[in-house]
Order: C-alpha cells, then structure tokens, then sequence
C-alpha cells in the first residue's frame, strides 16, 4: 500500500501524517504505553546508568546520583585489567559455557534421535515427559541436591565411594571438580528439554524418505546417518551458533550458589566477581565497568555469530 | 495395548542382525536417560519418608527403609516454611498475570502491520535482549524507586520477558488479517479486537507461556536475594538456599524435640523433606502442558 512510490514528503505533509497516524492507532498506542514505559525504566534507564563506569559513583544519592560521580575516564577498566582477576575470570567464564556447550549440546540430539527411534508412542511419551521434568526445577534445589548427595560425611556418592573402599572426597570445595559438576548437573538438567525441539525436528521428516531407504535396503543406522542427520542440520547449526553467542553470558544464579572461597580459583566468574564488588563491597563503579565489559564482549559475540548464522544456514535473530 | 506390543515384537523379530543391535542400544540408551532423570528424585522421596536410623547407616539407596513421617511433621510445624511458601504462591500468582496482560499488551499492537511505530519499538524490545545495562545499574535503578524490601520488587522488574513477547506476537501474526478488519469495520476498537480476537486464538500459546512464567516466578531466587532483606518477605526459594546449601539447622532448633530425637530425625532427613515439599507442586502441573510445550519450543526456536 505504502510502497507505491517514495516520494520525499514536505515537513507539512510529514506532520499530517503523523497526525492521521496516531489518530488511526490511538488504541494501540494507549495499550502499549504501560509496556514501553517498563522497558524505558527497567531497561533504558540501567543502560543510561553505564556511565557509572566512567565516573567515580559516590553511594548515597539515590537515583540521580548515578550521573553525577567525576568523570575519571577509563580508570575502573585498567584497574581491572592489571588486576590479578582479570585473566582468571576471563577463563574461567569462558571454559564454563565452552565446556556446558561440548558436554550439553550433543546429548539432547542423540538422546532425540533414540526417543524417535521408539515405536511404542507411549513410551516415547513417557520418557519425554520424565526426562524434561529437571527443567523446571529451581537451581537452588538442583544445587541443594547436589551438595548433599556429594557431602563427604552423609552424601549417598561418598557413601558408595567408603564401601568400595575409596577415601571420600570434598568435591563442592574441590577447584578440579567445579567445571565437571556444574557441566553434569546443567546436561541433568535439560538435555530433555532441549531435545523437544529436535524431536520436532525428526517428528517433521516424511515418513515416505524413510520408507524410500528401506526400500533400498538401508539399515536403521544408515538412515540415521544419511537421512535424520542431514535433515535436522539446520536446526543444529542453529542453535550451535546461537549458543557460540552466548559463550560469555554464564548464569549468575547458578556460579553463585555452588561455589564458596575455597573453590575460586576455577569457579568465580565475572558475573559473580561483579556482584561481589558491586552489591557485596559497594565498588559501584567499578563492580558496573567490569560489567560493561562483559556485555560488550558479549553483545559483539551474539552479533559475530548472527553473521555467520545467517552467512551459512539462511536463519539468523534479525 | 497388547496387540501393540505383539505389533513391536513381531518387528522386531523380522529386523536384521544389525537393526536389531541399533534397536538394543537404543532402548538401553532411553532406558538410562529416564533412570538418571529419576534416580535423584526416587532417592530424596524414599530418603523423606525412611526411618532416621537407616538413612544415618546410609542404608536407604532406592526404596524407603521403615517408615516415619516425624521429618514431615517438624517440617510442616515450621512457621517459616509457610510463610515462604505463602510468599510464593502470592508473588507466583500476582506475577504470572501481571506478565500474561502485559505480554498481551506488548504483542498486539506488534503484530499489527499497520501499527505505524512498530519498526521501532519491536527494535526497542529486541535490543534489551542482547544488550543491558547490567547488574548494577539495574540493581541502583529498581532500589532508587524505593522497591528494596518490597513485594514489589518480585513483580514489577520482572514484569516482561522480550523472547515470550515474541513468541506471542509471532502466534497473533498467523491469525488470518481479514478477522481484524471485519471487526475494524464493524467498529470495534482495539481493546475489544484483542481480548475478544487475538487473543482467544492464541490461547494455546499462552498456556506455554504461562508455564514459562509462573515456573520462573515460582524458582525465582536472584531477585529475592537482591532485593528481600527482610524473612517475612523471603519467598521458598530462599528459604531453601538457607536449609539445603547453607545448611541451616533452624528447623531442629525450632522444632524444639530433645537433642535424641533430633538426632534421629537427622538434618538431612529434614532437607531432603523440604526438596519434596517444594518441587511437588511445579512437577504436578508439567505433564498437563506437553502437547502445548512442543508448540511453543517450537516457536520461540526458529523465527521465520
């Protein structure tokens, strides 16, 4: 309708159209006021507030405050970098999604592919439904359950490590063993939620492909091979690339309640290193240019990695 | 049912050797899925329910060993276990529905074509979820309104998510155009288009998305323990953190039982207690929403 032809509108006929526009959408303007005016406050008003990392915050102003510091330029950011953190946290947040993203990603395409394999739909059913349940537990549970099923006087893993005639083993307060912990319980947690939408996937393939190869011959695991897998790539590719994104977004929630002082040095992430200085030791300013690095670093990988996406499988997020 | 079986077993029996081992490998592999899933659940049930004794000798691994309720009954004489759970139901419920009425609000002018701001406010929401100001400056803004120590601050900064938004606004797109217009004609006005239209067509969407919400309200922790200072305000989640990781022995203590008593019920009885009392209620509801949840997975996934 509007793409007749562009022709360069006069500032009077911009203003007339505008007025016929909102006279048209006064509803829809009105409904979706409430909505901008929380995205303006919870949103945009924290993102104005990342002049905090350029300034030097004095606590105690309330709001208004926040813009108000002396301007000290990139000072928080090379404090940070020449800080003795600064490496550890890097790595340490980037091994924890590297790995979750080895160890978590495959699991729910394999375990999709043998959930379709079943032909008793009850079953497949069930099994569905059991293995997603852990998705919606909260993660102070799953780390509760953790804890206790790993504490070295009554957890039931160290309980068959002593019958076996092992030594039982402090695991929460053992560096080497939070990257394993944290990466086994976010697999529990949801390869059965992330597998629905491959099962969709391979639910989406026409049954005549499969019938076609039977035909010829083929055995169920060369159709796996040369027909599931090939089908399905799309959305692999996908959401791989989505999640190479979010490579340095490590959930605080999580970090924060598994790890203690004892277990830093391969646990302690930025998110959580900010929370510390920030909320914990009131370093406002600080604690907020950490922060912007972070999401930066993050907010550049997301855009990377949408290229690429939509470069080589066509799909992309915008 | 049975003819069922026979139909899978006959299959089977005519498949070759080596469709045959695929298929054993495949139930095996299923098989284990499912008892991983489980096991940690079957375990802290029959732990819950065992007597002290034999869950102190560590002699309780699947089924529950005697049977003794105490653990239950000190747990539920708590006042603040209730006061927690009342916290969340109150903050799960408001929350849910403030978030379904704004997630409407959101979607329907967006996925009006002729909505002359809708470029720019998609774009508006779209950005905040790859970019944010980050923890402290959210932190400054929401204590600044003064919600610190308020049930507000369970509610209000959570009040939308832009990735359910989305889902929403892309099922209210794939309703035919000509219903809208009709209604236009007949001069109907956009509230009443949405709630009597767009938003009865959509209702399976938002039952997912009403699942994703009230789970997130329900297993919320990080805004409680940013915001709550005070226990009365403290939703379970919290209270949970305080019993399971920090192991907190208050509930003993409150119970006010001799130190023999207490002994046997054992702190980790009284822990893994307080895991059933509170994953029960989120477990129930998961089954009912399946043929709802593929949908919305499905949606939110890919954008077309």
């Amino acid at each position: 309708m509007d793409k007749t032809k562009k022709v360069k509108l006069s500032r009077e006929e911009k203003r007339k159209l505008l007025r016929k526009n909102i006279h048209r959408d006064k509803y829809l303007m009105i409904m979706f006021f409430p909505v901008l005016l929380y995205y303006l406050i919870f949103s945009y008003l924290p993102m104005t507030g990342l002049v905090m990392a350029f300034q030097n915050f004095i606590p105690g102003k309330g709001l208004i405050g926040i813009y108000s510091g002396e301007w000290v330029g990139l000072k928080w950011f090379s404090q940070f970098f020449q800080s003795v953190f600064a490496w550890k946290l890097i790595r340490n947040t980037f091994l924890l999604s590297f790995y979750s993203l080895l160890f978590g990603f495959p699991i729910p395409i394999l375990f999709a592919i043998c959930i379709t394999q079943l032909r008793n739909k009850v079953i497949q059913r069930g099994a569905q439904v059991i293995t997603y349940l852990p998705y919606f537990i909260s993660t102070v549970v799953v780390v509760g359950m953790m804890t206790n099923f790993l504490s070295p006087s009554t957890g039931i893993i160290n309980q068959i490590i002593v019958k076996l005639g092992g030594k039982p083993v402090n695991f929460m307060s053992d560096p080497s063993w939070f990257r394993r912990l944290y990466v086994i319980s976010g697999s529990w947690q949801t390869f059965g939620f992330n597998s629905i939408i491959f099962v969709a996937a391979i639910m989406g393939i026409s049954p005549d492909l499969y019938e076609a190869m039977k035909m010829d011959g083929a055995s169920k695991r060369q159709q796996i091979w040369h027909l599931v897998l090939p089908m399905i790539k799309p959305t692999i590719l996908l959401l791989l690339i989505m999640s190479l994104g979010n490579i340095l977004s490590v959930g605080f929630e999580k970090v924060y309640l598994m790890y203690n002082t004892a277990v830093y040095e391969t646990g302690d992430v930025i998110s959580t290193y900010v929370y510390r200085q920030g909320i914990e030791n009131k370093n406002y300013s600080y604690a907020t240019a950490v922060g912007l690095f972070n999401s930066i670093v993050g907010f550049s990988l997301v855009c990377t990695s949408n290229w690429f996406s939509r470069k080589f499988s066509g799909s992309s997020l915008w | 049912m049975r003819e069922n079986k026979k139909g899978i077993f006959t299959e089977f029996k005519n498949e070759s050797f080596g469709d045959k081992i695929f298929d054993i490998i495949v139930w095996i592999l299923v098989a284990v899925a499912v008892c991983v899933t489980l096991y940690p659940f079957l375990y802290v049930t029959s732990i819950s329910f065992s007597d002290g004794m034999a869950v102190a000798k560590g002699e309780v691994m699947f089924l529950p060993k005697g049977w003794d309720l105490e653990a239950y009954n000190m747990v539920l004489r708590y006042k603040q276990l209730w006061i927690s759970y009342g916290n969340t139901f109150l903050y799960t419920i408001v929350g849910t529905i403030f978030n379904i009425v704004f997630t409407c609000l959101a979607a329907y002018p967006l996925s009006r074509k002729q909505f002359f701001l809708r470029k720019k406010m998609n774009f508006l929401l779209a950005f905040t979820m790859y970019f944010s100001g980050g923890l402290i400056p959210t932190y400054m803004v929401v204590t600044g309104l003064g919600f610190y120590n308020s049930r507000w601050a369970m509610i209000i900064p959570t009040l939308l998510s832009a990735y359910n938004v989305m889902i929403c606004r892309s099922a209210m797109e794939s309703i035919p155009e000509d219903l809208f217009e009709n209604a236009a004609l007949e001069g109907a006005n956009d509230f009443f288009i949405m709630a009597k239209i767009a938003v009865p067509l959509v209702k399976p969407t938002l039952a997912v998305l009403t699942l994703y919400y009230a789970v997130a309200r329900y297993n919320d922790f990080f805004n409680a323990m940013l915001y709550l200072g005070k226990s009365e305000l403290q939703p379970l989640q919290v209270f949970l953190r305080r019993i399971l990781i920090i192991a907190s022995t208050e509930i003993v203590q409150a119970s006010g039982t001799t130190a023999a008593a207490a002994a046997a019920q054992s702190t980790l009885k009284i822990r893994y207690v307080c895991i059933v009392l509170s994953t029960v209620p989120i477990l129930c509801i998961c089954p009912f929403v399946q043929k709802y949840l593929v949908k919305g997975t499905m949606l939110g996934a890919v954008k077309e």
